[in-house]
């Protein structure tokens, strides 16, 4: 068994308006020391997938059916207080916004000693002596004097790296990061994913980067799963989604990439429209509003839900085109237009 | 920090001299504009029967015919260094901080004012604690249980606290539970004990009085750590905590509530503040001898000087709960340290 394995995990939000289907039967496996970039605009349901993992919907309104499997355990059907007790020490989280996501009223020393005393019963020096080795480990210049600030006597970068370092504090096994870089400057992005990419090699953990930049993913990814409307509309490996994209969601976010080696008038492709309602999702394939070869599935696109296939080696794809469709609007249309002009 | 502390003292200081020369023109300087002569300020001093030969003098002698500039201080002088009173048959120390000397009674005011705080502070404070303790659990038990019975139920007493006046409040406490005569389990009232002689006297003498300030405020208090609370467990930090595997507990209390007391600790504050200068309603209705009764009093016999003698003194009040509110905020709030 996989050290982390989702099982057709549904997220169910009841609501005035209906019901909020945010994440609509998703599986995927993970295991140590590997890498699963989960990409996808706002509301595909990527956030509530990761929160899902670490129990935090329990207590709220959300409906959650499935299974999550960590390490032979199933998470879902567990309580409550169980699950607690392995958040922040068998599985932690980095968060979007490190300024809003630390307590601006404690410093950043105390919250990580909070952290690692939750889950290790030493005295408060041992942790404060734990938390400025972390801080120096991420990269944080004179921790022992640092550790005694506050969030918003650092900087972004610093912040995100402290932060990370309270994620850390237990050696979580699986480590989530949500958009860990987006609030950064970019320069700042590429120190945070390189120390994101060292620090998950000497934990020999298992990291989910949740993104809605592919940039991000192509720098760390092993494996990337494309979310939309709450479903898996393709998954592969790093290289099977960046050389051979088969889904024309994932094309739409190829193009939307910025480049350099692109004309200027040119250079970016967006997907026309905007992401579907969670209440009220699309028939057939929740893409289809916004899909450009929706005529060639013949209506199949407007009243049919696709199912995710195989198409080889692990590379799944949720479309209504056929396999040497996809390839050679890929290799003929798509391809050329994101390398030239 | 430390020049922010000083800082906000020389303000303070400043407030409280402001504060004088606004009372001296409220008690001096508004009679002048409404056409009070200096005799008729003196006529107050020697009363009804004096002669004018009389009354003449003593406006002489109490300075009411000076420049209202000189006038303003001597009286600021005699808060700080105590002066005499002549005003025709005999000199009359009043020592610092003098505020003044009663018409009526012939005796300074600060001495009248220092004996009835105790009853007034004791009467603030331990209304305080409570309502303190109260309004902050069921705000936060509302928050928790948002929409439940327990928050409709609440915030619709809370809905009547705040309407209802003390005088209704303390009167149907006192019906209920002094004069009543199956619930007669209070004190009916008028009655002070100091905390020195017998804190159980003490408290049973004050606990009605207590329940009913305690459930005006708390009332405010509990809609305002609700609101604060429903805000800030939706903070994003709130989720940290939890994803750390905090117990829900600590969430709550230590994350949470701790969000959401900076603004009820500068209500506080202020509100302590306040009160201590005299929680006129409710001293009246209790009939309890703290400085609210003795202002209510003053006014009733238009003892000008102890009316005077309490604004100062419930302005010095408010003075220096701001300037406590001032710091703690500063102890509170991290980011409050640079500015």
């Amino acid at each position: 068994m996989s050290f982390l394995e989702l099982k057709d995990l549904r997220v169910h939000f009841p609501t005035d308006d209906g019901l909020v289907r945010s994440v609509d039967g998703l599986s995927f496996r993970l295991e140590r020391g590997k890498t699963l970039g989960i990409v996808g605009e706002s509301g595909s349901g990527k956030s509530v997938t990761s929160l899902a993992v670490l129990g935090l919907h329990k207590g709220t309104r959300a409906k959650i059916s499935g299974e999550i499997w960590l390490d032979g355990e199933e998470l879902v059907s567990a309580s409550a207080e169980h699950v607690r007790t392995l958040r922040g020490k068998k599985m932690a989280m980095i968060f979007q916004d490190p300024l809003s996501a630390m307590h601006p009223y404690y410093s950043v020393g105390a919250q990580i000693i909070e952290a690692y005393r939750i889950h290790n019963d030493v005295s408060k020096a041992v942790a404060r002596k734990h938390a400025i080795d972390l801080l120096g480990r991420v990269g944080i210049p004179q921790p022992d004097r640092r550790v005694d600030s506050y969030p918003h006597e650092f900087s972004g970068g610093m912040r995100q790296r402290a932060m990370i370092a309270m994620a850390l504090s237990c050696d979580p096994e699986l480590l989530i990061a949500d958009e860990p870089t987006t609030a950064l400057d970019v320069t700042v992005q590429a120190q945070i994913l390189d120390l994101m990419r060292d620090l998950q090699q000497e934990f020999d953990s298992a990291l989910i980067i949740i993104t809605h930049d592919l940039g991000v993913v192509a720098e760390l990814s092993d494996d990337i799963l494309v979310m939309y409307g709450g479903k898996c509309i393709e998954y592969g490996s790093a290289e099977d989604i960046f050389e051979r994209p088969e889904h024309p969601y994932t094309w739409g976010l190829l193009g939307s990439m910025p480049r350099l080696d692109r004309e200027r008038t040119e250079r970016l492709m967006p997907i026309k429209g905007t992401p579907p309602s969670l209440i009220n999702v699309p028939t057939g394939c929740a893409f289809h509003p916004r899909c450009a070869f929706e005529p060639r599935t013949e209506g199949k696109g407007r009243t049919v839900v696709p199912e995710l296939l195989e198409t080889e080696g692990g590379h799944l794809v949720r479309c209504h085109l056929s396999l040497e469709e996809r390839r050679a609007t890929w290799e003929n249309e798509i391809k050329p237009k994101l390398e030239s002009a | 920090m430390v020049t922010y502390i000083i800082r906000r003292l020389i303000w303070g200081v400043f407030m409280l001299a402001i504060v004088s020369v606004i009372t001296f023109a409220i008690f001096f300087l508004v009679p002048r504009l409404t056409g009070a002569t200096s005799e008729s300020l003196a006529s107050r001093y020697v009363g009804r029967t004096a002669s004018a030969q009389q009354v003449k003098v003593a406006a002489e002698k109490l300075g009411f015919n000076d420049p209202l500039i000189v006038q303003y201080g001597r009286f600021a002088k005699g808060i700080v260094t105590g002066a005499d009173y002549d005003y025709g048959p005999g000199v009359e120390r009043c020592p610092a901080p003098c505020f003044g000397y009663s018409f009526l009674t012939r005796l300074p005011v600060w001495p009248d004012l220092l004996n009835r705080l105790p009853v007034t502070l004791s009467l603030a404070l331990g209304a305080a604690v409570l309502w303190l303790i109260a309004g902050v659990a069921t705000g936060v038990l509302s928050a928790l249980k948002r929409g439940s019975v327990f928050d409709r139920a609440a915030m619709g007493i809370a809905l009547a606290g705040v309407s209802l006046p003390i005088f209704f409040t303390g009167i149907v406490s006192l019906v209920l539970f002094s004069y009543g005569r199956p619930l007669a389990i209070t004190a009916p009232g008028g009655s002070f004990t100091p905390f020195f002689d017998n804190p159980a006297q003490w408290a049973y003498n004050l606990i009605l009085p207590w329940i009913t300030l305690a459930f005006l405020y708390a009332a405010g208090y509990a809609r305002l750590t609700r609101s604060g609370m429903l805000e800030t467990m939706n903070e994003d930090y709130i989720r940290t905590a939890r994803a750390k595997g905090l117990a829900e507990r600590v969430v709550v209390f230590k994350h949470g509530l701790r969000g959401a007391l900076t603004p009820i600790l500068t209500i506080f504050g202020l509100d302590l503040g306040l009160l201590m200068g005299g929680a006129v309603l409710t001293e009246s209705t209790f009939s309890l001898p703290g400085i609210g009764k003795y202002a209510i009093d003053a006014i009733t016999n238009q003892d000008l000087p102890k009316v005077m003698g309490v604004t100062l003194v419930a302005a010095f009040f408010v003075v220096v709960a701001n300037l406590v509110v001032d710091l703690l905020y500063a102890v509170v709030d991290p980011r409050v340290r640079l500015a």
